[in-house]
Formats: C-alpha cells, sequence, structure tokens
C-alpha cells in the first residue's frame, strides 16, 4: 500500500517535472517579454501624446509659458555647449588613462590600485557628483553654476565608463604585434604610437560616444549644479548659465497643464532620436572596426 | 673621426627618444590619477560641508528624528523620513529587477540560440540607456493613472510605489548582464556531468548553473540595489516632495536623492543650513552606496568558485 503511494507520487513527480522541463524556456522569456513590452508600451504613449506636436519650433524656439509656441533651442544648445566640452576633456584622458593601465603599468601595484578607484567613482551617484560639482567647482573655486562646471562635472562622471571601453579597446589589441615592435627596439610611446592606437582607436572612439550618449540623458548632476529647469537666453560662453536637454523637458513634465505633457512628450522623442542617433554611429563604427581587422589579418 | 661623430648622433636619439617616453610615462600617470584625486575631492568636498553642517545640527538628532523640515521655518533634521522613502523603493525596485533580471540572465545562458541573443541582449541593455527623466514621465504619465490606480486603492498621484517599479526596470540590465556573465564562466563538465547523471534541461538550469553562478548572482543584486539608492530623476518626478516617514507604498514620499534636487533647484543660498543639508544628505547617500558596492565586490571574491 505504501509503496503504492510512494511510486504514484514519484510518478505524479516525473510528469510535472517534464512539464515544468518543456514550460521552462517560456516562464523565463517572459522576462524578457516584460523588459520588451515596457519599452514598447514607452514608445507608444510617447508618441500617441506627444507625436503630433513634433515640429520645428520645438528646436528653434526658446521655452516659453505658452506651450504653443515654447521649444528648447537654449536647452538643446546647452546640452552641445556641456556634453561636447565634456567629451573634449574625457576621451582624452580616459584615453590617456587607459594607456597608462594597460601599456605602461600593466598588472603593476600603482596601476592596480589607481584602476581600483576607478572602479570606485563609477559607483558613486551621479546626483553626488552634482552635489561636489556645486560645492568645489562652483563655490570652493568661484568658476560658478556655469556650463564649464557643469562640463567638468559631466566630464568626471563618464570618466570611469570611457575608460573601461577604451581599457578594452587596447586589450584586442595582440600582444605579438608588441612584442614585436618591442623586439626591433621600439620605444613604449613609438609602440603605442604606431602599433597600437591606430588598430584600438575605432573602439575607443565608440566608447566615447557611448558616454557622450550617457551625459546627453543625465538630469540630475546638472539639476544639481546648474539649479535652472529654463532659461530664455542661448549660452555664449563657458561662464554663461546653462541648462540641458533633460533639465527642459523635466519643466515641462511637471507642469499639470496637458499641453506641456504633449510638449515634454514630443521632446522626449527628439532626445530619444539622438540617442539613437548617436549609438547607431556608434555601431557602424565597431562594425568599421571589425572590417578594417579583417584586412588587416588577410 | 666620422664614425664617432655617427655614434654620438645615434646616442642622442636614443636618449632623445628615452625622455620622450619618461615624460609620457608623466603624463599619463598624471591622467590615470585624475579618478583618484575626483574620489578624493568628492570625499573631502562633501565632508567639509558636512562638518559644518554637524556643529549645528546633533549627530543624534541626524539619525533618529523621524521629522526632516529642513526648508521649513520649524526646522528638524532627521534622517530617517529620506532613508527609509530610499530604501522602499530600492527595495520594491531589486523586487522586480532580481527575479526578472536573473530569468533573462537564465534564458540567455542556457537557452537562447546565437540568433536570439545577439537580439535580446541589446534590446535589454537598451533599458539602461533610457534618460531616467523619460522614466519619470513614464511612471508619472503612465504606470500610476493606467496601472496602479486602476489596481490599488488609495494610490496618489505621486507615489513611492511607481518610482520603486521604474528603478526596477531601470535596472535590470545591471542583473542581467552580471548574472548572465557567471553563468557564461560556470564550466560546461557541470552541465555534461548532470546531463550524464540523467538530469533535464530545467534541472540543469535550476540546480547546476544557478547555484554555480550564485557569487556573480548575488553581487549583480547588490550593485544593482547600490544604484537604485542613487537614482534621482524617477524620484523626484514621480515620488514628489513630501517628506514623511510612512510605510505606505501608495504615499508619494521623498528620497534623499530627491531632497538634494529640491534643494538645488530652490532657494538655498550658500553658506546657509539649507545648502549645507545638501552635503550631509550627500554624503550619507554616498556612505550607503559605498559600502554596498564594496560588499558587491567581496562577495564575487570570496564565494566565487574558481573555475
Amino acid at each position: 500500500m505504501g509503496n503504492q503511494i510512494l511510486i504514484g507520487t514519484g510518478r505524479r513527480g516525473v510528469k510535472l517535472k517534464k512539464i515544468l522541463d518543456k514550460l521552462l524556456p517560456f516562464i523565463l522569456s517572459i522576462a524578457v517579454f516584460i523588459a520588451v513590452a515596457t519599452i514598447v508600451s514607452l514608445l507608444i504613449t510617447l508618441i500617441t501624446t506627444g507625436g503630433h506636436r513634433l515640429s520645428w519650433n520645438l528646436i528653434l524656439n526658446y521655452p516659453s509659458s505658452n506651450p504653443e509656441e515654447a521649444g528648447m533651442r537654449s536647452a538643446i544648445l546647452g546640452s552641445i555647449f556641456t556634453v561636447g566640452l565634456s567629451a573634449l576633456i574625457c576621451i582624452p584622458l580616459s584615453i590617456a588613462t587607459a594607456i597608462f593601465l594597460v601599456e605602461y603599468s600593466r598588472g603593476g601595484r600603482l596601476a592596480s590600485i589607481l584602476s581600483y578607484n576607478i572602479s570606485n567613482l563609477a559607483g558613486v551617484p551621479s546626483v553626488v557628483f552634482g552635489v561636489v560639482g556645486l560645492g568645489f567647482l562652483a563655490y570652493g573655486l568661484g568658476m560658478g553654476r556655469t556650463v564649464i562646471t557643469g562640463a567638468f562635472t559631466l566630464a568626471v562622471l563618464t570618466l570611469p565608463l570611457v575608460t573601461v571601453t577604451c581599457v578594452e579597446a587596447l586589450k584586442t589589441v595582440p600582444d605579438d604585434l608588441r612584442q614585436g615592435a618591442y623586439a626591433l627596439g621600439a620605444t613604449t610611446v613609438q609602440v603605442v604610437r604606431r602599433v597600437v592606437l591606430p588598430r584600438a582607436l575605432p573602439m575607443m572612439l565608440t566608447g566615447g560616444i557611448l558616454g557622450i550618449s550617457r551625459a546627453l540623458g543625465e538630469a540630475a548632476p546638472i539639476l544639481v549644479v546648474s539649479g535652472l529647469l529654463f532659461i530664455r537666453e542661448d549660452p555664449v560662453s563657458l561662464f554663461s548659465k546653462f541648462t540641458v536637454m533633460p533639465l527642459q523637458l523635466y519643466n515641462w513634465i511637471s507642469r499639470p497643464q496637458p499641453a506641456f505633457v504633449e510638449l515634454s512628450s514630443a521632446g522626449i522623442i527628439i532626445l530619444l532620436l539622438i540617442l539613437l542617433a548617436l549609438n547607431a554611429l556608434a555601431i557602424s563604427l565597431r562594425q568599421l572596426l571589425v572590417r578594417r581587422m579583417e584586412q588587416l589579418w588577410r | 673621426m666620422v664614425l664617432s661623430a655617427r655614434a654620438e648622433e645615434l646616442k642622442k636619439s636614443i636618449q632623445r627618444r628615452r625622455t620622450l617616453d619618461r615624460v609620457f610615462h608623466t603624463i599619463f600617470l598624471l591622467a590615470t590619477s585624475v579618478s583618484t584625486v575626483t574620489l578624493v575631492i568628492i570625499y573631502l568636498t562633501l565632508g567639509l560641508e558636512s562638518f559644518n553642517f554637524f556643529s549645528q545640527v546633533s549627530i543624534i538628532e541626524f539619525l533618529t528624528s523621524t521629522k526632516w523640515t529642513v526648508l521649513f521655518a520649524d526646522k528638524h533634521f532627521g534622517i530617517l523620513p529620506l532613508l527609509n522613502a530610499t530604501m522602499l523603493t530600492s527595495l520594491i525596485a531589486i523586487a522586480v529587477a532580481a527575479p526578472l533580471g536573473v530569468m533573462i540572465a537564465l534564458y540567455l545562458s542556457e537557452y537562447a540560440s546565437a540568433t536570439t541573443r545577439s537580439i535580446v541582449k541589446p534590446l535589454v541593455e537598451t533599458l539602461a540607456g533610457i534618460p531616467t527623466v523619460v522614466y519619470g514621465y513614464f511612471a508619472l504619465y503612465f504606470l500610476t493613472p493606467s496601472l496602479l490606480k486602476p489596481l490599488f486603492t488609495g494610490v496618489q498621484s505621486h507615489n513611492a510605489l511607481a518610482v520603486g517599479l521604474m528603478i526596477g526596470v531601470l535596472i535590470i540590465p545591471i542583473v542581467a548582464s552580471i548574472s548572465d556573465d557567471a553563468m557564461k564562466v560556470v564550466p560546461a563538465d557541470l552541465r555534461l556531468a548532470a546531463y550524464a547523471m540523467g538530469a533535464r534541461k530545467s534541472d540543469v538550469a535550476l540546480r547546476v548553473v544557478l547555484p554555480a553562478a550564485l557569487s556573480g548572482v548575488s553581487a549583480s543584486i547588490i550593485l544593482a540595489f547600490s544604484r537604485a539608492t542613487g537614482e534621482t530623476m524617477i524620484a523626484v518626478i514621480a515620488g514628489g516632495f513630501r517628506s514623511v516617514l510612512s510605510f505606505n507604498v501608495g504615499d508619494s514620499m521623498e528620497t534623499m536623492t530627491a531632497f538634494i534636487a529640491q534643494v538645488a533647484t530652490g532657494d538655498a543660498p550658500h553658506g546657509t543650513i539649507e545648502y549645507q543639508s545638501l552635503f550631509a544628505v550627500g554624503l550619507f547617500l554616498l556612505l550607503i552606496t559605498a559600502v554596498l558596492n564594496y560588499i558587491g565586490i567581496k562577495v564575487v571574491k570570496r564565494w566565487a568558485i574558481r573555475y
């Protein structure tokens, strides 16, 4: 009797397990479905609410209390100024850092301490960068709540991300090439300039573009540094007051009138299109690299 | 004579190259130390202004008082309401991201074909690339009115639940990609040995691969939690600026990050206690994330099974 029951449950257990075995991939892919569904419903919400508000006015006009006329010209220029300048600071710094870590002191004690600190920097919340930008750069060094303060803040914020990609880029260059060059008597500078950099540069630029698109979407640190949600003047110098696209969008989002909600949806569509274009550029650069590499090895 | 002049020239050229090498070494070293210097500046700046703050506010009040009314005339400086809001939203976020992220990672590493993988992986990673302002918008104008309000009664227009759910979606890629990496390094031998003993594919996935990758999976969850505590714009847009100590996730509540944003956009002149509170809250937040990140890295190192 007891045995029979045991066998019975055993069989049922086996059956259940068989069903679970068949079902598991579908259960797991539900998670993928939820992720995709979120993106799709976000896009649908954006297009149905703001699609009809897309117009050149949105790019060319200054912000206004009248939603029919309002645009984000000053914010777009602010983003270009701040993010562009931050890229000019961040990308060379990241490349130099990566060269030091990989080419000059690979595996060294100093390098491991410094790269540990880079990963620590990556873990600092972005809003904290803003607070320190405000306290140290804007007030401590007297740079004010200006474009250049925002640019430096974004530059150190994106530094770890871009550096990591640059390090990866250098590691894709095969060691044989380096050893060959060293065997011919080349100095490290020569190896880096003539052997390593030409091969690693496209992937480094991909990393730079990723950093730029991260910086373009960052609102929190700029919110703290600039403090302005909208401004009716173009930034004209490094010491202009400024705002950026995500902050102008936040300003529209936080207004209760439906017209501004529509406006913010349209603005978000533009921001996402810019980010999409940047990512497409990064992907095509990577493909260019793959093709060039194939030619090199042939 | 001619020969020695040539030798002299060569020697000079070699010396020049060596000097150049040393100069570049120094330049690159300086560039590399920028991150370390920045980290020092971050801690010094926050520490200095927090010192000013704590010379006026007792640290016991800061840690135990249940009222945070820095921007009012009657000032109380208890971080608990802000801390509570941050922890509630982050826990909700992890409740979303941990199961979904691990499921995606298992699917990618055990079931997806190479083609599916090359489509699904970038798609999931897109979630981390969307600006957080956009998530805030989505939480405020879609999630709360279209999903949460019909489902639950008493949900306010700004609420912690929407914030937590939205941050959860944002950090799915962190859990998924770190867990996926951990599952990929589980050696094929383990899977094959299980199959040899008659295990089904689901057994291999759930009872062999998942436990073997546990250190990476737990680290991914800790790091994702750390990222969630620092998230600002979603909390600002969808959570609101009401600093109350409440455990009702349908209520509007202000996180630490939202408070920082509120002070920065409001009127808090340099040198006032409102301004200094920015740094005290910032330091507190930074310490929380630093401890979490440290634990995350330690978990990987301590528990990792070396294959």
